[in-house]
């Protein structure tokens, strides 16, 4: 009788996650009447539009990675090392994007630098990429300082500053050379979710006014009946590769140290 | 001015070293100053002032009207429908693979699969629900064309109240599953011994022990998928266009093109959210920290 209800609950559970997953493919594939093609998704992936918005976006997202390495991966160490009664306050200040809406955030962006603003941003083309990068960044603020946090606390920071400082290593060497390396796993983990995010990120790329995947997927879903299920079926292939790989590299961050 | 404030939190260290620790967080303190900080105080401190800079609460007095309060109203409905339905379905199935008796292997991929469903929201999103519940959905045709059942005649509209509903649950339950799969593993077996040793039935046991253990870790992730859903603006205005009149798709509106003739009026908006979603999280992170009293 449990045993009827537990199943009875998992498989609506799945009909659920599965029955828009299997309705978007079938609907991606039925553009020629009659039968089974995949004509939406040659013209979803001809479309000059298409590749230069998701261009636009994978170069978005591996600069905001980029960006989040730098700033995240130094400051976590630091805050460990020598300001542990930060910690507290940095992982309030992280979890701000969780609480702020993104849309609110872009909006106070828009009016705070703005052409007539001390920091006109959004005055040149080049000011609102790096404006969008940073508003990415934000976004990826809370994965990424959480998995890189975690990542220095299966290590000794202490030891091994001290270790390279008596061999003479400079503060650049031990952040790149030997704290990076020992995160690796964890600041990966924050970088494919940091990709998955940006890539289909819509409300702070529309109001900026940027040609990113996102209001480029709005506006075909506006206009056209199949192209949008293919580019669903790709966005959700995009997501499912990235926490793929997430799992994949933690799994090797767990059996590594048993190997060692 | 705000760098001062973050780092005044802190004990000092010893006197002569101070100027160069802080100078390592530097970086951090001032992009979060500039890129969150500051824009979300602009907002609120715009939501208090008139064009010309003095205070006034004219801007918050100005959602009362009738189409902003019913944005809002329909907003939080959503956000609740969506957060209560997410909830009950994500701990039955959590509840089904973890004391249900399932095989074991089931778990693993189930919660894979729930990291990824939490995850694909926005416009993709939209499109699925569109092609499975739409007016040429997958569902829709099947169920017209074999069980002669026509959603529309039913009243089922997908651009609706419901519709964003539905669509929403599709990351509200896996992130149910998600938070609530480690509680129901934190219920100890022998809380369940001593239940029955002392005669409790099963209905008791759930009732006077498991449940109000539960209770705080349930109603805090209701909190965090509430807020989850308010702050929702991609799925909504890929599935609706401006057809629902909802508070996230109104800001949008508002920022685009000015459509409430008035720029501070968009601030106390925004501020609105700021207030819904920070008061929602803040349950979330009370109830949270009440939970681990038990399930650690």
């Amino acid at each position: 009788m449990k045993r009827l209800w537990a199943w009875g609950a998992l498989i609506f559970g799945l009909l659920y996650f599965f029955l828009p997953l299997i309705g978007m493919t079938n609907f991606s594939l039925k553009m020629r009447r009659g039968e089974y093609s995949f004509d939406a998704y040659v013209k979803v992936l001809n479309d000059p539009r298409f590749q230069e918005t998701f261009t636009y976006s994978v170069t978005m997202a591996l600069v905001t990675i980029l960006f989040g390495i730098f700033l995240i991966v130094p400051t976590a160490y630091w805050v460990r090392l020598k300001l542990p009664g930060l910690r507290p306050y940095i992982e309030f200040v992280t979890l701000l994007p969780l609480v702020i809406p993104a849309i609110v955030i872009v909006f106070g962006y828009i009016r705070l630098y703005n052409t007539s603003s001390w920091l006109p941003l959004t005055g040149s083309s080049l000011g609102t990429d790096v404006l969008l990068m940073f508003g990415y960044a934000t976004l990826a603020l809370p994965y990424m300082y959480r998995a890189v946090d975690t990542g220095l606390r299966t290590i000794d920071v202490g030891t091994l500053t001290e270790a390279a400082q008596s061999l003479g290593a400079s503060w650049f060497t031990i952040i790149s050379r030997i704290i990076l390396p020992n995160v690796l796993v964890a600041v990966l983990s924050g970088a494919f979710l940091t990709f998955a995010i940006v890539i289909g990120e819509f409300t702070m790329a529309a109001l900026l006014n940027k040609p990113a995947f996102g209001p480029y997927m709005q506006l075909l879903g506006a206009n056209r009946a199949y192209e949008p299920a293919a580019l669903a079926v790709i966005a959700f292939g995009i997501t499912w590769g990235c926490l793929g790989l997430i799992q994949l590299v933690s799994r090797f961050q767990k059996t590594a140290p048993r190997q060692a | 001015m705000s760098s001062q404030q973050v780092s005044s939190g802190a004990p000092p260290g010893p006197r002569f070293r101070l100027p160069l620790h802080w100078l390592g967080v530097l970086p951090f303190a001032a992009f979060t100053v500039l890129f969150l900080i500051m824009p979300t105080m602009k907002i609120v401190i715009g939501a208090f002032q008139t064009p010309d800079g003095t205070f006034t609460l004219d801007n918050i007095r100005g959602l009362y009207t009738p189409s902003i309060m019913s944005a809002y109203l329909i907003s939080i409905r959503i956000s609740l429908a969506s957060a209560i339905l997410g909830c009950a379905i994500g701990f039955a199935v959590a509840a089904a693979v973890v004391l249900g008796g399932l095989p074991q292997w089931i778990r693993g991929p189930l919660l894979t699969f729930s990291g990824v469903a939490s995850n694909f929201a926005g416009v993709p999103l939209a499109f699925a629900f569109l092609a499975t519940l739409g007016p040429v959905g997958l569902v829709t045709v099947f169920l017209k064309t074999q069980l002669g059942v026509d959603l529309r005649m039913l009243g089922f509209n997908l651009l609706s109240f419901w519709g964003l509903t539905l669509t929403y649950l599709f990351f509200q339950i896996p992130l149910m599953i998600l938070i609530i799969t480690p509680a129901l593993d934190g219920l100890k077996k022998e809380w369940r011994e001593a239940a029955s040793i002392l005669g409790a039935t099963n209905a008791q046991y759930w009732r006077l022990v498991a449940f109000p253990i539960l209770l705080p870790s349930f109603l805090g992730t209701m909190a965090l998928l509430f807020a989850n859903a308010f702050g929702a603006v991609a799925t909504a205005i890929a599935l609706t266009g401006s057809s629902l009149n909802i508070v996230p798709i109104l800001l949008f509106a508002q920022i685009r093109g000015d459509v409430l003739g008035d720029p501070h009026l968009g601030y106390a908006l925004a501020f609105g959210m700021i207030v819904v979603t920070g008061v929602a999280n803040a349950l979330y992170i009370w109830l949270r920290a009440r939970s681990e009293r038990w399930l650690k």
